[in-house]
């Protein structure tokens, strides 16, 4: 049995989810989802498929020459099948908050900011929202800022929205009709009850729900052997505390 | 006659004025990191940053120095190293206004200018608290018969001028023609400012013009009101394609900036070096 860091488990869980796409775009701080992406994109090559993968913060690993614009205009052309988002809190209709903690115009504790999101979350046909920290602080009844909403009134333009949330305990699929998380996965050594606990909103319960799937060997050598030092260029620090490269 | 003014560090910071509006590039584009020094050596006041589409050091810097009042940004952040503590702080505690925006809404209004046009509308960003909060930006219904959806609410971001823009080159050619490579969005930046000025690792004798594969990385000089050598220019930040961040440096602001005392200690020895 191959000894798997936390961080490998949810590079291969988010793979699983970008094997039917031909373009995946990451932003930015998004080293796991990087990660995943460039594992697909290997692993397509294996078979004789070609998929494209767009890392922002990279130079080696980016289809674009239009400036950092292009990413928000080839999203609204629809040329891109997959983006990841996270979240300081995420809430149970799949609104995002980017922003802060308390309200607005006074807020507690500030983060950096909305980055694209607001435009991504529309147009991307499949959000996946990633956020390791799977607590009450982080999973969240109600955002207090909405950096981007999880769903839109009918007559606005809305081809993207929300399709999965991963995080380090659990992988929910988004309903977009109920709109309503439910659980599909969840992590090895954990079990329902502390799920409920740790989530601050309500959700459905999936009826075949599973354990995360651990990585085959094959998958795990392509990740150690070449995707780590892929990942280094773009995210050293990541590379580094993870594979030691 | 020589094609461009080669200016002194000093001159490109004489001509930053108080309460300026200024365009602010992203880690990735060529951040003017010895500028910056400067500019705050000479304790320039009431700066409000336009960031295309977000800063990460500069900014931190500037804010924890007293030099912004104002910030339009779709981010600040020190990437990998966290949350950029000097602007977490003056947002808290109400020391400077920020204007929350989203990366594409950012472009968007500089294209405007670009095209001088009063306004340039965006899909996206309606029903989020972004658009709720900017009363400078308004919400219509698609007016055109025969293109988009009808009944479709779209927001129409107003046409922002920067009063000047500073960024970071690799390279200039002997006519003043700036290498920016793809990164394309210092052209957009540079298009809709009044005045621009460059810093550079140096200056070529060559015309990147004579090649169509380096005409195709260039800023033309015709956008460009200064142009400055300095050398290790970016530092820390990376200058991309000639050399990378110095993360050692980084993660050492980034703790050192926690605190005011702790920032205040770490200026001390950067603007003395």
């Amino acid at each position: 049995m191959i000894e798997l860091k936390r961080e490998e488990l949810l590079i291969s869980e988010l793979a699983d989810l970008l094997v039917n796409d031909k373009h995946i775009a990451v932003g930015a701080a998004s080293p796991i989802p990087g990660a995943a992406a460039l594992l697909v994109k290997e692993e397509a090559k294996l078979q004789n498929n070609r998929l494209r993968v767009t890392i922002l913060h990279s130079n080696k690993y980016n289809n674009f020459t239009d400036g950092a614009r292009e990413l928000f205009d080839c999203a609204a052309q629809g040329r891109i099948d997959t983006f990841f988002l996270g979240g300081v809190q995420i809430d149970g209709e799949a609104n995002i908050n980017l922003v802060g903690t308390g309200s607005y115009e006074k807020i507690q504790k500030r983060f950096p900011g909305s980055f694209g999101s607001a435009l991504m979350y529309f147009v991307v046909p499949q959000i996946i929202l990633f956020r390791e920290e799977h607590s009450p602080r982080t999973l969240v009844d109600k955002v207090e800022f909405i950096s981007a909403p999880g769903f839109s009134d009918e007559n606005i333009y809305r081809p993207g929205g929300p399709k999965f949330l991963l995080t380090n305990r659990a992988l929910f699929k988004f309903n977009k009709q109920k709109k309503r998380f439910c659980l599909l996965k969840i992590n090895n050594n954990e079990n329902l009850e502390n799920i409920i606990k740790l989530t601050g909103f309500k959700f459905d319960v999936d009826d075949k729900i599973t354990n995360m799937s651990v990585p085959n060997k094959t998958r795990i050598d392509i990740l150690r052997n070449k995707i780590s030092y892929m990942v280094s260029e773009f995210y050293p620090e990541f590379a580094d505390k993870i594979w030691g490269v | 006659m020589k094609q461009f003014d080669e200016l002194s560090l000093l001159e490109i910071v004489d001509e930053v004025k108080d309460g300026d509006l200024i365009g602010i590039p992203a880690d990735y584009s060529g951040v003017p990191m010895e500028f910056t020094k400067e500019l705050i050596k000479k304790g320039i006041k009431d700066l409000k940053l336009y960031c295309l589409p977000l800063t990460t050091i500069q900014g931190d810097m500037l804010i924890g120095s007293g030099c912004v009042s104002e910030v339009e940004a779709a981010a600040v952040t020190l990437g990998e190293f966290g949350l950029a503590p000097r602007f977490s702080e003056a947002v808290e505690s109400g020391k400077i206004i920020i204007k929350d925006s989203t990366c594409p809404a950012l472009h968007a209004q500089l294209q405007a200018t670009e095209k001088s046009v009063p306004f340039m509308p965006l899909r996206g960003v309606i029903g989020s608290d972004i658009q709720k909060y900017r009363k400078d930006w308004q919400i219509i219904e698609n007016p055109m018969k025969f293109s988009g959806n009808k009944n479709e609410p779209i927001l129409l971001l107003p046409a922002v001028q920067l009063d000047i823009l500073i960024f970071h080159a690799p390279c200039v050619d002997k006519n003043g023609n700036i290498q920016i490579g793809r990164r394309r969005e210092l052209a957009t930046l540079a298009h809709a400012s009044k005045n621009v000025f460059v810093t550079t690792e140096r200056i070529l004798d060559i015309d990147l013009f004579d090649d169509e594969l380096s005409a195709a990385t260039c800023l033309p000089a015709l956008y460009i009101d200064g142009i400055s050598v300095v050398k290790n220019g970016a530092w820390p930040c990376a200058l991309p394609g000639v050399y990378g961040a110095d993360n050692d440096e980084i993660k050492k602001y980034s703790i050192a900036a926690k605190t005011q005392k702790g920032f205040e200690d770490y200026m001390k020895n950067y603007l003395s070096n």
